[in-house]
């Protein structure tokens, strides 16, 4: 799905090459400062490699529209951003950036409840917690229901409870539906447990690819 | 009507200083260290005033096209750079640029409808009008959009994560960036706003008391006024709008990648 060719950026990273399979749960790991999310942002086109290439579905990235490639393969950063007003504003928000259109409530509630959070529509993101606003943010990228979903520590703020139901909830949706996950975790334990590839970044330099199942 | 000025005297008008020598006396007394800037402005607007007066005295009298696009050119010039300054964050070439252009065509525009459409100047350079006019269009302009690219500078910077997300989620350049050119638009406007809410009860406008000092009706006067708080705010809003149409898009590249470093 994704290739790297001879990719640098900065002094974050630089791989000569690696494949990313598609329809698969790979993690990615590695010390902190290793260039994960610089990893991430280089899959969804935030930013774009000093040299080398980055290809998906074997069209270079560069080739492609931003936007059009952003709404299928959406990137969820450790610190999504919360909007003002309710909960139903920031899911909302998500589809109007996506140019997506509602088609009932119910599409709410259930990326609602897809992402363990027990609030209603019309709650005032001023209630939440940290840990509730990131599983909001979270549903707002699953209502999306991209193609791939790019993920940057997606359960940091949460308790392993949560985050195992959570985690599971996704993988098992994803599985069932053919897409993609992406993401980067510091957790062993849910890179171990739940991908079928992990990537091992360090110095911005692939370390090891192992495939867990 | 008495149309009768009252001219004043040298020493009238010296006795006015009594105020500067006021504050001078209060900031010593206080040990607040302000007489510099104080004698130095009080200085500066004396010279900068008779001075003007001389120039325009030397416009009036020898009413020209070229004159009058010549000290057009010069106010634009001051207040862009006036702009530069004034702005309490680093601005790019682009956004200079970007600045420069919405300044002249926002102000040019504006003073073109009002001079010829709504005044019906006739020659349309009379300098009598079209200096003081320009002067207000101008000068309100360079205020509106030098809160306008503060606001847009700062909250680009300040807000980077939240315009980034929305990139991730697919927005594009435009709606990443709506909430902070929506809140720069109000930054930008409000002033003259506020200041239409309070015009003539708060107080006497400028230009409206100027009037009636020299004679003119006060109902003419007010004519006047009308016509150019409406043609500020028609100036302010249009050169605000273009800047930020146009000074938005200089944060992000073609890639529709966010360039703030």
């Amino acid at each position: 799905m994704f290739r790297f060719q001879n990719v640098i950026y900065k002094d974050i990273i630089d791989i000569k090459s690696l494949t990313i399979p598609s329809n698969k749960i790979v993690c990615i790991t590695g010390e902190s400062g290793g260039g994960k999310t610089t990893l991430l942002k280089l899959l969804n086109k935030m930013i774009s490699p000093d040299s080398g290439e980055v290809f998906y579905l074997d069209t270079p990235l560069e080739e492609m529209d931003s936007i059009n490639h952003r709404r299928k393969v959406i990137m969820l950063p450790q610190n999504p951003a919360i909007y003002n007003g309710t909960v139903k504003d920031n899911l909302l928000i998500g589809l109007k950036f996506s140019e997506k259109t509602m088609e009932n409530e119910d599409m709410l509630l259930s990326s609602l409840q897809s992402a363990r959070l027990n609030k209603k529509l019309d709650e005032s993101i001023d209630n939440l917690s940290g840990g509730e606003k990131q599983r909001l943010a979270l549903a707002r990228v699953l209502l999306l229901n991209p193609d791939v979903f790019l993920l940057d520590e997606p359960s940091a703020s949460l308790d392993e409870e949560t985050e195992r139901i959570i985690i599971e909830n996704l993988v098992a949706q994803c599985k069932k539906n053919s897409k993609s996950i992406i993401m980067v975790t510091h957790s062993n334990k849910v890179a171990t447990t739940y991908s079928d590839l992990i990537i091992r970044i360090d110095k911005g330099r692939v370390v090891n690819k192992e495939v867990t199942l | 009507m008495n149309t009768n000025v009252i001219e004043l005297q040298i020493w009238q008008l010296a006795a006015a200083y009594i105020f500067i020598l006021i504050l001078l006396a209060f900031v010593k007394y206080r040990g607040i260290k302000r007489e510099k800037e104080i004698l130095i402005s009080s200085v500066r607007m004396t010279l900068q005033l008779i001075l003007t007066g001389y120039i325009l005295m030397y416009l009036f009298d020898n009413e020209s096209w070229v004159l009058t696009l010549l000290v057009l050119s010069v106010m634009e010039i001051f207040a862009i750079n006036n702009i530069f300054r004034r702005v309490n964050a680093k601005i790019s070439n682009k956004l200079k640029k970007i600045i420069a252009f919405s300044m002249v065509t926002g102000t040019v525009t504006c003073l073109l409808y009002f001079i010829i459409i709504v005044i019906g100047l006739r020659p349309w350079f009379n300098p009598r009008y079209f200096i003081p006019i320009s002067g207000m269009l101008i000068g309100n302009s360079m205020t509106g959009i030098s809160l306008g690219v503060s606001r847009l500078v700062n909250d680009m910077n300040t807000q980077k994560h939240l315009v980034e997300s929305s990139l991730m989620l697919g927005a594009t350049p435009k709606m990443a960036s709506k909430e902070i050119v929506d809140n720069a638009f109000d930054s930008a406007i409000l002033p003259t706003i506020n200041s239409m809410v309070g015009m003539g009860i708060v107080f006497l406008p400028g230009m409206m008391t100027g009037q009636i000092l020299s004679g003119v009706s006060p109902v003419t006067a007010i004519e006047y006024q009308i016509a150019i708080m409406l043609g500020i705010l028609g100036s302010v809003a249009f050169t605000v709008i273009l800047f930020l149409q146009l000074g938005y898009k200089t944060f992000f590249n073609k890639k529709a990648q966010l360039i703030i470093e």
